[in-house]
């Protein structure tokens, strides 16, 4: 399994991305585990809505942090969260 | 008791709320304390809100609905609109036996996030001999339900001898239930359980066959199942990090408000485990004698005292120290530097003559008039 880059990605309906005041991150919950998520990591899955492929994804999150070049470590970490079953794509 | 450094206390991740031991099952691996009948006194749904809600204030997230059996509580739909309104995420892990599709709908309005389901075989027969009541049907129309209403499932299968030889059904089993989550739990010795151990240990060549079975179908379905394998820590060399140590992650409350550092520790001789009804949650875990009983490495004896892994297994399960050695300050006896291994070689050695022999006593069900005789 691997990630279209023409397809747009969606957050998995079977996890919860939520912000955790104690611990002072964000985190994704799903049944009876809890992975502790860095600030990148948790704005790129933020954007998972549905609405966006990787290119509009990618664009976005550069525009909204000023910067460039950010493709290939974003595709790696969707690469990982698709794995791991936190996106999905129809 | 350990002079933990108060400073380096974490706070509580999982609470596990433990809201009966009634229960319409009668598993003779119950992980519950033999003597439930004695505790009967049920605390009530204020209580539990409270409870709820100071333990996510300090960091609790992950919650288990828990017992017994937690849908014999008619306040459970509340209590789940309370844990999600607090941002709780609510696991319910229940047996299914008499959960209806009104009340799926319902739990699932109130805000639950997911239930994992039991079912104790592959086959009816063996499901209903080893739950002591004729479940196998309803249960796997549950786990339909479950999967219908979009709740992520999990279903649950204590792993024993009565059962281990059904492995590759099993994972069928799972697999045509559309399971999302396989959780293969090995049984661990406590409770009814270790009463019933040289009926329910299997043997090293089971536990080896099966293991492979269930090692071939993970990758299998890679993707599509997730599979949890609780590991048969007698068959092994070093103990499990129990708990993930001592009063760092999990918090436990039975039905009558004590508070538990693991469901086990009311077994423990001296901890005098605190009442919700007297304390604050807050104090509960940062001051309580309990808490802090095995808190660090202070507690330990030889050889975890100057063992270089004891960070990583914390001496392994206090519990299981003091069920097989009568100590419960003792290394856990399952590790191979353990002066007690004997104890576990013996225990094997004793299950494997049991089923060779087939000359066996019956199973010990978990039931209120096998628990008043203790």
């Amino acid at each position: 399994m691997s990630l279209n880059p023409e397809q747009k990605i969606q957050f998995s309906p079977m996890h919860r991305l939520q912000w955790e005041e104690a611990q002072q991150k964000d985190v994704i919950l799903y049944p009876e585990g809890m992975v502790e998520l860095n600030q990148s990591s948790a704005e790129i899955l933020k954007l998972c809505d549905g609405t966006r492929n990787l290119d509009q994804l990618v664009a976005d999150l550069e525009e909204k942090f000023a910067t460039t070049g950010l493709k290939n470590d974003i595709s790696g970490f969707l690469e990982v969260a698709l794995g791991n079953g936190w996106i999905q794509q129809n | 008791m350990a002079g933990s450094n108060k400073t380096n206390i974490t706070p509580p991740r999982w609470l596990l709320a433990e809201l009966t031991y009634k229960c319409p099952l009668q598993c003779p691996y119950c992980s519950n304390p033999l003597d439930y009948a004695k505790h009967s006194h049920e605390i009530s749904t204020e209580d539990w809100k409270r409870v709820l809600s100071e333990a996510r204030k300090m960091g609790a997230v992950q919650l288990g609905f828990s017992g017994g059996e937690p849908l014999t509580r008619q306040d459970l739909p509340e209590l789940v609109q309370h844990a999600r309104e607090l941002g709780y995420y609510s696991n319910l892990i229940t047996s299914g036996y008499g959960l209806t599709e009104a009340k799926i709908i319902e739990l699932k309005e109130a805000g639950l996030d997911h239930i994992q389901v039991s079912i104790q075989a592959s086959t009816q027969d063996l499901n209903d001999h080893i739950a002591g009541t004729e479940s196998f049907h309803s249960k796997q129309e549950v786990a339909r339900l479950v999967k219908k209403h979009g709740y992520p499932m999990v279903l649950c299968v204590v792993i024993h001898r009565e059962n281990i030889h059904q492995m590759a059904d099993i994972l069928a089993m799972a697999e045509k239930l559309g399971a999302d989550y396989l959780e293969l739990a090995n049984t661990q010795y406590y409770g009814w359980a270790h009463t019933n151990r040289d009926l329910l240990m299997p043997t090293q060549e089971q536990y080896q066959e099966a293991e492979k079975i269930a090692q071939d179908f993970k990758e299998k379905v890679a993707g599509k199942m997730k599979i949890y394998y609780v590991v048969p820590d007698f068959h092994e060399d070093r103990p499990k990090a129990c708990m993930n140590g001592w009063g760092t992650t999990f918090l436990t409350i039975a039905p009558d408000g004590v508070a538990l550092p693991c469901h086990s520790a009311r077994e423990l001789p001296g901890l005098d485990c605190p009442n919700v009804n007297d304390h604050s949650i807050s104090d509960i875990w940062h001051e309580s004698k309990a808490f802090n009983f095995f808190r660090g490495t202070e507690w330990m004896q030889e050889p975890c005292k100057s063992c270089d892994e004891k960070d990583k297994d914390f001496g392994g399960c206090r519990c299981q120290a003091y069920l097989l050695t009568g100590d419960m300050y003792k290394t856990d006896p399952v590790c191979s530097k353990s002066p007690d291994k004997h104890i576990i070689t013996e225990a094997i050695e004793s299950a494997r003559q049991s089923a060779l022999t087939g000359n066996e006593k019956p199973l010990i069900f978990r039931n209120s008039k096998n628990s008043k005789a203790y």
